[in-house]
């Protein structure tokens, strides 16, 4: 048995990294591996992962879920209950590299699915909906099985071990995104297993985090009244159901979510013009639950764009360059310099403050 | 000696660097944290972008970096010299309490946390361009100085500047109209006097950077002291 959140404190560092394309040009996931070799030593090995968007265009109308089995009975189970509700157009093993630094690790396979009509009609909701409501009663009513992507044309890769190891695992250099985030884990707080390792993700949403979510709890009590189950114990899966709740449900902007999770404080938003104060004002009067305390740097990715975010203190660093249509986001300068040595326009973004980046329309 | 840092590991770069022995220059360096830690007498400079907490605990060594360092720099050090010749992330001279770090251009958050002095150490940081937010914090001796020599839309400093503030002095190249001080300190624009408390410093920035000495001074300049030596007295307890 697993020890959950708050049973067992490990002390700690993570790290990011990201690079997207602004005219969805694809790349390999070779550069956004090696900018985590820099960063090794903010690693301990216990979990390192990716997410890539624009991966999989020859089946970019399916969702892609990407599961963690114990065993080929869960595997079988889980494709039952998946397939009264979806139809599978292919499902297969994810294919890795078996070297000697990746141990113990689960069966990993791959499903793109769509939601069957009648599925659809008898729940009356929308398929994004259907798949959230699906995976969090997989995740929770079917022990050995995780669903860890379920995107559209994205996918998330993540086990147990360093960034640079899990991404030869998965053997990400053979696969082609207009836009990549990646992770390094020093888990604090938690076990690193492979369901708790980063990125975190909700249909085409995925985070990766470094920090420690003190308001985890309170966050969690508060999400869970919507139908999210937190299963994977992980501060960051909280953050994850957050934004897919502040975005895709509440229908807020990314810069109104920020405002949300980052809220400034009170004497801050007393200096702002009254416009912008009476927004932030609003954002954190109505939204209380779901402001996030503790230091956290975080990547969010989701189809056409990504969005970085520290918290409202700084308390992580977090720095950004672009070299012509390219964005880099990292932990430190070196992880850019690392596979960019002559990007530009270097800047460290405030605590709190968003860093939008969004790819041209149409090219994704 | 010229020390490349090529897929050196933190461990192996700093040995090379120590039995460099007086003087060495770094090449490609790419994120090895903790560069000099501790060193008292060599002079190191540094080509590419050294990792975290460079100079931490430095002792008397000088370091000069060609561009941009990352968090930490000066993290907790007792003596010596660390040039920057472009900006720093956050938490620049950490708990510094001795020497000097000059950084051409603009500084990260936490500039200064908790810098104190001690008996003849008085530690001074120099940042010519701006501070992010927490500037000064929890400081509680020696010198900042912030320039302001690139303005743009951002003011000199972030929020919260010297919060926590019981000792030392922080001097902001500005009016500060637009900067926002804790009850706890006094914000004055500088005399003639304390301005002399930095002369050398800006004599050397100017030096460093190719800044003119007397333009940097010849500016409306704010400095900034805790109210009391004991500001914070009965916050907690009342005693």
């Amino acid at each position: 048995m697993k020890s959950l959140e708050g049973q067992v404190r490990i002390p700690s560092g993570c790290a990011v990294s990201a690079v997207i394309s602004r005219e969805g040009r694809r790349m390999s996931g070779q550069a956004v591996i090696d900018s985590m070799k820099p960063m090794h030593d903010r690693s301990n090995g216990l979990g390192g992962g990716f997410a890539g968007y624009g991966i999989y265009p020859e089946y970019r109308d399916f969702f892609a879920f990407h599961l963690f089995f114990r065993d080929h009975n869960t595997r079988r189970t889980c494709e039952a209950f998946l397939k009264e509700r979806f139809d599978i157009v292919l499902a297969e093993e994810i294919p890795v590299e078996k070297m000697p630094q990746i141990t113990d690790e689960p069966l990993i396979w791959r499903y793109f699915a769509a939601p069957l009509r009648s599925a659809l009609r008898a729940m009356q909701v929308d398929e994004r909906e259907f798949v959230v409501r699906t995976v969090m009663r997989l995740n929770t009513e079917i022990p050995g099985a995780y669903v860890f992507s379920c995107g559209k044309n994205m996918g998330v890769f993540k086990g147990v071990g360093y960034p640079e190891e899990i991404g030869r695992f998965y053997r990400l250099e053979t696969y082609r995104g207009y836009c990549w985030t990646a992770h390094g884990r020093y888990p604090t707080n938690t076990p690193g297993w492979w369901g708790g390792a980063h990125p975190f993700a909700l249909l085409d949403y995925s985070v990766v985090h470094n920090g420690e979510i003190s308001s985890y709890d309170a966050n969690r009590r508060f999400i869970e009244m919507f139908g999210y189950q937190c299963t994977l114990q992980t501060d960051t899966e909280v953050l994850t159901y957050m934004l897919d709740y502040l975005l895709r449900r509440q229908k807020l902007s990314l810069t109104e979510a920020a405002a949300v999770t980052a809220a400034p404080f009170w004497s801050t938003i007393a200096r702002r013009p009254p416009e912008e104060r009476e927004v932030l004002t609003y954002l954190r009067t109505v939204f209380p639950s779901l402001l996030v305390t503790g230091p956290f740097s975080i990547i969010l990715g989701f189809s056409g764009g990504l969005m970085a975010l520290n918290d409202r203190l700084k308390l992580r660093s977090m720095v950004v360059a672009e070299k012509e249509d390219l964005v880099y986001i990292a932990s430190e300068e070196a992880a850019i310099r690392a596979i960019a040595p002559d990007a530009e326009h270097l800047r460290s973004p405030m605590g709190g403050e968003p860093v939008i980046i969004r790819v041209k329309e149409g090219a994704y | 000696m010229v020390i490349n840092a090529s897929s050196l590991s933190y461990q192996a770069l700093n040995k090379a660097v120590r039995s460099a022995g007086g003087e060495c220059r770094i090449e490609n360096c790419l994120g090895q944290r903790f560069i000099g830690a501790g060193l008292s007498d060599c002079r190191i400079s540094i080509g590419g972008i050294p990792g975290n907490a460079l100079g931490a605990y430095l002792n008397g060594a000088s370091i000069q970096v060609d561009g941009n360092a990352q968090d930490a720099v000066g993290d907790t050090m007792n003596a010596g010299t660390i040039v920057v010749h472009g900006s720093v992330g956050d938490a620049a001279g950490y708990a510094m309490r001795g020497g000097t770090i000059y950084i051409r251009d603009d500084a990260g958050y936490r500039a200064g946390v908790h810098m104190k002095a001690y008996a003849d150490r008085r530690p001074v940081m120099v940042i010519g361009g701006r501070a992010g937010s927490f500037l000064g914090e929890y400081q509680a001796g020696g010198i900042i100085v912030v320039l302001g020599l690139h303005p743009g839309p951002q003011p000199i400093v972030g929020n919260f500047p010297c919060t926590g503030m019981h000792g030392g002095k922080v001097f902001l190249r500005s009016a500060c109209g637009d900067v926002l001080f804790p009850a706890q300190v006094t914000a004055r624009p500088a005399a003639p006097e304390d301005l002399e408390e930095i002369r050398a410093e800006l004599e050397a920035f100017g030096h460093l950077f190719g800044e003119n000495p007397a333009e940097l001074l010849n500016a409306p300049f704010t400095v900034v002291t805790p109210d009391s030596s004991t500001p914070y007295r009965q916050m907690y307890v009342a005693n």
